[in-house]
């Protein structure tokens, strides 16, 4: 059946694609067309993870020996600083939602497009009013805040452009707002006939709890900016203790958006993974509405969980009681969603493309960093292990092994959909197994270092560390290099790739029964929906859509 | 005198919390051994291709096995919290003959006051075996005292104060280094912490050129700031009388009932209109800007000597000015 559709392309002129609708470049700045404004979004994001690639690259190199290389501490400071400002907010919160989300929502659900096309174009334009801050930022000088922004000393004591960053990181939270607003409302709305809440692909579960996590969490982070700004700005004493303010409200106003945050970061990454393991097991995903129930209880329970990074703030005992019972809890439905997508595995006919290589990573990155966040939140071990290497590895193995892996996973799996062209799939392999090792090569040392007291921001450190320094070093040059090779192949594979056909991987999801690349109103009449996702089993080959050959087989005029 | 390793175990606590971290290190690795073993497992055996049999998984068993794993999951964690919780909880008595020790944190350093007087910059000389109470404060930024081999961290904060505890049980010099982020050399804000024979820290503390102990040295700025102008009760002023505030409940003009602790005398000196006393009226000038962190120290350990031995401080009975009244 699919081969029939490659002859198709091959035979006959394709109508034109998304893709073909305008060449112009005001054709895509202008668009409202959710899938070119995904390819905004890449195209955005892909630059800053360079630019915080970069900054942290340096700080690498510059931690080979205990002294320092080539830096001074201020320039040091505004490196990871940098980097955690841009790989958190022009990075991490809207990779997966803003580019594959904004991408496959509407394809997933049987839609033409989001429920306010134009409220997304805007957000991205929000996206680019922040960056312009932070380029800004970084080209007359940098802020030395760390990504954390605490006050007293980003409002009273550091030296660099903290309102400029303030500012950026302000404008780009709206713009998570928006597309957040735009998911929740396409959920409601947009469904197509027959598409019930409990037919939903894990993916687009994920995209609703992220949205609404987003648009509740997000708010407070620019409540908070404007805090600092005001007293740094205009003197207003908030957080200044001689003048009667709160030294560590601060820090409650920003975890209350940063731990949801990591969720919002993670969440994604979760139902990237979920789509892609089923599609190479040939498996339907183990325990469906338990992954529901468990997207829908992380969003919630995340609100409640802020209070663990500040167990050494000087926080009330028994509310370090409380916060430490909560993070337990919310430990829970991650493990679970380990164990369904292990237990997808079983039974199933796998094989081992790329996505399914990054997303396996996924599964064991995550683990490691979902357990480690176990230790974190037992108060004893966290009032050693915080602020330590320690932490950062933790972290790392959440949003970097995690969120990253499933980033890649995702991109490599609906690369075909998106562009219709074929990546290579032995380079994209290789890429997968490097990323895997690089990853572990860079972060394994700095748990064993952070546990061995290696406070993290630190430009000069004891010698007793150098040895896991270099280790680390030398790990960040492998992941370096598994990060660069996507950009070569994916490069090359727009050019000269094979055409991709409908649906290269026999995926049973509604976006791949259109063509690739998808006609601009995505469906030629809306599909009407009479069973679930995953429908991979011998038994039920029925499609989850009523027809059994592509909805709009290319080839077909409109 | 080069410091000690990092990981050394300073104190039982720290001996506790290398245990509980130990018990995590294996509950997690078996946890991560089983999932990587059934990830391959099953990659291995369910390849696409290979004979194993592949039936359907029936619903009901499936319902089972995720109830069974959920609540697993669940006990398993809680019985995690419940260790590492109960180990905190005993923690949290401090011994009550600890030693006080004043630490102020700036940019970029540590001003450390011990309670025979001497004070120390970057160090911390301290007793072997006596529990070590370590009262500390910042003059600016967020700072974070972090002593590695007692396995504790606490941030300090400016405008408050905050408390470390530990007994030390091993000799020796280790390092203490601060943890929170605090601006250009925060990565050099370090020192050393001196753990001494109790004789040798007795021997070492007389040695010191300050040996006024901190409560006398405060007593004499309460007279010279001219907090004894009002604060003592032959004085014409309606102020209140300060002997035995320390620790006892402040009942104050808007209905709350306060401790009064350090954080409570401390904003009492530095923002006097924040908690009114009930029954006073609010005259009390600011010392904002006017006492240093180090003198506030001093300030607060002759009102806390106040407290706990109402002869201590002999000259404010017979220094005729005010002291014989703070006696009732």
């Amino acid at each position: 059946m699919t081969d029939a559709v490659i002859g198709d392309v091959a035979a006959e002129t394709p109508p034109p694609s998304y893709l073909g609708a305008g060449h112009t470049l005001l054709s895509w700045l202008t668009t409202t067309d959710h899938k070119r404004i995904a390819i905004l979004y890449a195209i955005s994001i892909t630059f800053f993870f360079f630019i915080g690639g970069i900054a942290i690259a340096l700080v690498r190199l510059e931690l080979m020996t205990p002294q320092g290389l080539f830096l001074t501490s201020d320039a040091y400071n505004r490196l990871f600083s940098l980097h955690g400002i841009i790989m958190v907010w022009f990075f991490l919160v809207p990779s997966i939602p803003a580019t594959m989300g904004n991408f496959l929502l509407p394809l997933m659900i049987g839609a033409n497009d989001v429920a306010f096309p134009r409220l997304n174009l805007l957000s991205w334009y929000l996206y680019v009013l922040g960056a312009a801050f932070t380029i800004y930022t970084l080209i007359s000088g940098g802020v030395d805040t760390g990504w954390t922004f605490y006050a007293p000393f980003s409002t009273n004591y550091a030296t660099g452009y903290v309102i400029a960053a303030a500012a950026g990181v302000f404008v780009v939270g709206f713009s998570s707002i928006a597309t957040g607003v735009n998911f929740i409302a396409t959920a409601h709305m947009l469904r197509a006939p027959g598409m019930t809440w409990f037919r939903l692909p894990l993916f687009v579960w994920a995209m609703y709890t992220v949205s609404l996590v987003m648009v509740l969490a997000t708010p407070v982070l620019a409540m908070s900016l404007l805090l600092v700004v005001v007293e740094r700005g205009f003197g207003l004493p908030i957080f200044d203790a001689t003048r009667g303010g709160d030294p560590i409200l601060f820090q409650h106003l920003f975890w209350f958006y940063s731990h949801p945050a990591v969720y919002i970061m993670i969440l994604p990454a979760m139902g990237v993974v979920s789509e892609v393991i089923p599609c190479f097991a040939r498996r339907t995903i183990f325990g469906y509405t338990f992954m529901v129930y468990a997207l829908i209880a992380i969003a919630v329970i995340s609100f409640m969980v802020w209070g663990h990074h500040m167990f050494v703030a000087g926080q009330s005992p028994l509310a370090n009681l409380v916060f430490s019972f909560l993070s337990f809890i919310v430990a829970v439905p991650s493990a679970i969603k380990v164990f369904n997508w292990t237990a997808t595995l079983h039974r199933g006919q796998i094989t081992f493309e790329a996505p399914m290589l990054y997303a396996l990573g996924f599964v064991g990155l995550f683990t490691i960093g979902g357990l480690t966040g176990l230790f974190l939140a037992s108060v004893p071990i966290d009032i050693h292990a915080t602020d330590s290497y320690f932490v950062i590895a933790h972290f790392h193995f959440v949003m970097v092994g995690g969120t990253v892996s499933a980033y890649m996973a995702g991109l490599h799996f609906w690369w075909p959909k998106i562009t219709g062209r074929m990546y290579s799939e032995a380079w994209a392999r290789f890429a997968a197994i490097t990323t895997f090792l690089g990853f572990n090569a860079t972060f394994m040392p700095q748990f064993v270092m952070g546990w061995n007291g290696m406070p993290r921001r630190y430009h000069h450190y004891p010698d007793i560390f150098q040895a896991w320094h270099v280790m680390s070093s030398v790990g960040a040059l492998i992941l370096a290099v598994a990060y660069v090779l996507p950009l070569v192949y994916f490069g090359w594979s727009l050019l000269y790739g094979r055409r991709a056909p409908a649906n290269p991987w026999n995926a049973t999801g509604l976006e791949w029964q259109t063509s690739s690349p998808p006609p601009k109103e995505n469906f030629h009449r809306i599909p009407r929906i009479h069973a679930g996702p995953y429908r991979y089993h011998a038994s039920d080959r029925l499609p989850m859509a009523d027809d059994r050959t592509p909805v709009r087989p290319q080839g077909e005029t409109p | 005198m080069t410091t000690d390793s990092f990981m050394a175990v300073g104190s039982d606590y720290a001996g506790k919390v290398d245990e509980t971290f130990w018990i995590l290190v294996i509950i997690s690795g078996l946890i991560t051994a089983l999932v990587a073993s059934l990830i391959a497992g099953f990659s291995l055996r369910y390849r696409r291709g290979s004979n194993a049999w592949r039936g359907p998984f029936p619903e009901r068993v499936s319902r089972d096995v995720e109830i069974g794993w959920t609540v697993a999951t669940l006990f398993l964690f809680l019985f995690i919290f419940w260790w590492a919780a109960s180990n905190q909880l005993a923690a949290l008595d401090v011994p009550g003959n600890a030693l006080e020790i004043h630490v102020v944190a700036k940019q970029w350093m540590w001003r450390v006051q011990q309670p025979g007087g001497a004070r120390e910059i970057n160090e911390i000389h301290v007793p072997e075996k006596v529990p070590v109470r370590l009262v500390m404060t910042s003059e600016d930024v967020i700072h974070d005292l972090f002593l590695p081999t007692m396995r504790l961290k606490q941030d300090v904060l400016p405008g408050r104060y905050t408390f470390l505890w530990f007994t030390a049980i091993k000799t020796g010099v280790f390092h203490l280094t601060c943890a929170e982020y605090c601006g250009t050399d925060h990565s050099v804000m370090a020192g050393r912490l001196v753990v001494m024979t109790a004789s040798d820290y007795a021997r070492w503390s007389s040695a010191q050129p300050e040996a006024d102990n901190l409560a006398r040295q405060g007593e004499a700025l309460f007279y010279s700031l001219g907090c004894s102008g009002c604060h003592a009760p032959t004085s014409s002023v309606h102020a209140p009388d300060l002997h035995g505030v320390y620790g006892r409940a402040v009942h104050l003009s808007d209905g709350r009932v306060v401790t009064a602790d350090e954080a409570y005398l401390r904003d009492s000196i530095l923002l006097p209109l924040k908690d009114i006393v009930v029954g006073f009226a609010p005259i009390m000038p600011s010392f904002q800007g006017v006492v240093t962190e180090d003198e506030l120290v001093k300030l607060i350990a002759y009102l806390k000597s106040l407290s706990t031995s109402p002869t201590l401080p002999s000259t404010a009975i017979e220094g005729g000015r005010a002291g014989t009244g703070v006696k009732q």
